[in-house]
Formats: C-alpha cells, structure tokens, sequence
C-alpha cells in the first residue's frame, strides 16, 4: 500500500489524507453511531458496512459536509486551501441528475460546476459502456443507466476523494467490475474510496468499518476491535 | 468562478426551455387577473386608467409567486443541491445564478408583456411604458425575496402556500414603490425619478439581503 501511496504522489497528483477521529452522528435527537475513527493515506480505501439504518449514508453526508458531526474531528491534509467539499466526488441515491437534460449536458454540466475538468462527457460516458446515450434525455434512461451516468461524473472531473452510497445499486455484473475497474485506476493514481456498501465492491486491500449501532457496542466491542485491527491488513472481499 | 455561474445560469435557462411550465404559466396567471378585472369592475375607462399600474403590479406580485416554490425544491429533491454544494464556489454564487436564471424566465417576460396587457386596463401609451419600466426595475426585487422563503420552505412538501404566505407580506415595500413610481408617470406632485430609484434601491437591497439569507436558509435546512 505504501508502494501505491508513493507511486501515486509521484506521479504529481494531490495527495490527499483524511482522518477521522472520534466521530459522532445524530439524527433528530437520536445517537447513530459514535467513536469512528479512521486515517485514509493517498491509494487507500475503506468499505463502510452495517445493517440498514447504521449510519453509513450519514458517515458519508458528514463527510461531504452536509451534515454536521455531534462529536469528533475530520481533518483533510496536502490539499492546500481546497475545503473538503471540493476535493470530493458523492455518487449516492439521489444522482443530481437533471431527467430533462442529456446525458452529456449533465456531465457538462458537472465538468463545468466542479472544476478541475479531466475527461471529455463523451469519453466518459464511452468508458462506462453508454456512448449511445450522449443525447439522450436521462428521463428516458434506465435506473442501471442512470446510475451508470451517474457514475461518469466521477471522470469528467478530478476529485482526489470519491465517496459512494451504495455505488453498485442497480448495476449488472459486467458494470459493476468496470466499477471495480475504475475504483482501482483511481487509486493507483493516489485517489481515495469512500464506499458505503452491503455487497463486495472488488476493492483489493480495502479496509473496512463496520458501524455498529451504540447501544449494542457494549457486546460487539470485541468484533469491532478485531475489524479494526485486521483492516490494515485483510482483503476485503 | 464567472464560469461556474454562467453553467448554472445556462443549465436553469436550458431546464426552463426544456420543461416549459412555470415561465410561460406565471405570464398566462398575469394576464388572466389582468383580464378578470375589467370583468368584475365594468366598462369604466377612466377608473380602469387611474388604477390600472396597481392592476398590473398587482398581478405581476401574484404572477411572481407561480413557480417560485421549485427554484430550489426541484433540486434539492434529486440531488443536484448536494453537487452544488461541492462546486469550489460560496454556495451565494449559487443562490444568485438560480435566482437570475429564474428572474430571466419569469420576471423579465412580465416586464416585456406589461405594455401589451396595459391595453386591458385602458392604459395610455406613456403609462404603459412607466409601468413596464417598473416592473422591470421591481420584478428582480420580488424574485429575491422570493427566493428567501423558496430556500426556507426547500425541504417541505407542499410549501407553495406557506411560501406565499411567508414572502408576500415582505414584497409590500416593493409593491408601494412600483405603483407609486408608474402612478407618478401619469401626473401627480410627485417627479417620477423619486420613487423609481427607490424601487431600484430595493431591487439592491433586495438582491444582497435574498442572496445571503436564501443560502444561509439552505446551508440551514439540511
């Protein structure tokens, strides 16, 4: 992972770390999780499981910053003044897609929103396996396609941290190991994976978080310890 | 960031060709309350004359109304607020694009049509392009308080009414300075200079005050 990390910072990309410590979410009064922590180096990626209802998605809107922790501390380094909300990419249930504009005119408008721009729409949506709907309305697509679509915003730009809600809703298989694919090119190049997920995502050496809900952590800290502890070094599969 | 705020404007503006619905719709209200009112008063020229700016400013706070309540909703319910959220800009460059790109579909036309409807209610020329010149310098004020209440009322279902009722009572000022300034036009004491640049003092006012509150309502609501 180290050869990875230092691949990826020679290579001139950003080199983003995040850290999380102590982190705590709550909801309407109600806790959801507390004491999360973790450390991303650049190449790094963490799985988030737990059942439903555990506080991944709001792992994630906290991370994305809209969502504000109870407790705890997120810190983000080497990205010079860029706030964590613009170096990140979020694909999650509700796609930010517009159902009356183009596929394409939905990526140009993300490439043309976000900055940083990489990829041409067109290249992107040909890489996800969807060049024949550039000029399709996205009302007219599929929900594979539309999360597909989705999907090709995280290449029109460059975010050095991607953070997936449940990246492979909806997807077949053949989508989901370019998914698997891409993930990996991201990494390679010093990017950072955020995964929410109940099923496995093909992320080789990720670690995992399992989010236990707080009044049973009591009875599962010893489970929760052992994830912590092997997900340095365990494939997550 | 100049960049960030013409995608949105031309993203908004494309939408609202796209879809149709609430530009050409806000017109079609203003000129059925324009219409109704010859109806429910009679064949009165002079009367329709005196008080047919407040007719039209009138319909025009109403027409304002249609529409206002998905400027942000629409994109709050599928996401797209959440990808603004992660543009590298303060989302008040945000606010302010969608409130021009709104302003552009919906005030603008109402302004542009306000002569042609001014015939309705017994206008004559020089009234009619006083209080086109009104509302053109007073449809942007109502668009950004509007936008307040829109950007509070984001994440309710149904908030149309509530958003009514919430910014209707701040557009009175607005309201006041437009009829008396197209008023003034037709003859009175009053130079017709004062109260437009009033009415365009509020428009100022109106577009820092609105900008800041709507994004702060947004950051908020979440």
């Amino acid at each position: 992972m180290e050869a990875r990390a230092a691949r990826g910072r020679g290579r001139g990309s950003p080199g983003l770390r995040l850290s999380v410590e102590d982190l705590a979410c709550r909801r309407s009064g109600r806790r959801i999780f507390a004491g999360l922590s973790f450390a991303l180096a650049p190449g790094q990626a963490l799985a988030v499981t737990g059942r439903n209802g555990a506080g991944k998605s709001s792992l994630l809107a906290i991370l994305s910053g809209r969502l504000r922790p109870d407790a705890g501390r997120i810190r983000v380094t080497d990205v010079g003044e860029a706030s964590l909300p613009e170096c990140l990419h979020g694909v999650g249930h509700r796609d930010g897609l517009k159902a009356a504009l183009t596929a394409g005119e939905n990526l140009a408008f993300a490439r043309a929103l976000l900055g940083a721009p990489r990829m041409e729409p067109r290249a992107a949506l040909a890489r996800l396996g969807l060049d024949h709907a550039h000029d399709l309305p996205v009302a007219y697509l599929s929900a594979g396609q539309r999360r597909r679509v989705a999907l090709a915003r995280l290449l029109v730009c460059h975010r050095p941290l991607w953070l997936l809600d449940e990246p492979t809703a909806a997807l077949d298989a053949a989508s989901q190991a370019l998914l698997a694919g891409l993930m990996e090119e991201h990494r390679a190049g010093g990017g950072l994976v955020v995964a929410a997920t109940h099923q496995a995502l093909g992320l080789a050496d990720a670690m995992t978080l399992a989010i236990e809900p707080p009044e049973q952590s009591q009875q599962s800290q010893q489970s929760q310890q052992s994830a912590h502890a092997m997900a340095d070094a365990e494939d997550w599969l | 960031m100049i960049g960030v705020f013409a995608a949105l404007v031309a993203r908004d503006l494309a939408l609202a060709t796209r879809i149709g619905g609430s530009g050409a719709l806000s017109l079609v209200f203003f000129l059925m309350i324009v219409a109704l009112v010859p109806f429910a008063l009679g064949p009165d020229l002079n009367l329709l004359a005196r008080i047919g700016p407040a007719i039209l400013w009138l319909a025009a706070v109403l027409a304002t109304l249609i529409g206002l309540d998905r400027l942000f909703q629409a994109d709050a319910e599928d996401g797209s607020l959440d990808l603004m959220g992660a543009a590298p800009v303060p989302l008040e460059i945000v606010v302010l694009a969608k409130v021009t790109a709104h302003w552009l579909t919906t005030g603008l036309p109402l302004a542009l049509a306000a002569p042609l409807f001014g015939l309705l209610v017994a206008l004559d020329g020089a009234g009619m392009g006083a209080t086109a010149l009104t509302l053109l310098a007073g449809t942007p004020a109502l668009t950004f308080i509007g936008a307040v209440g829109a950007a509070l009322t984001a994440s309710i279902r149904r908030g149309g009414l509530i958003l009514a009722v919430l910014v209707l009572p701040l557009m009175v000022p607005t309201l006041i300075f437009g009829v008396s300034a197209a008023q003034a036009a037709l003859g009175g004491t009053v130079p017709f200079a004062t109260p437009l640049s009033i009415l365009a003092g509020l428009t100022l006012i109106a577009a820092v005050v609105g900008t800041l509150a709507a994004a702060a309502a947004l950051r908020w609501s979440e």
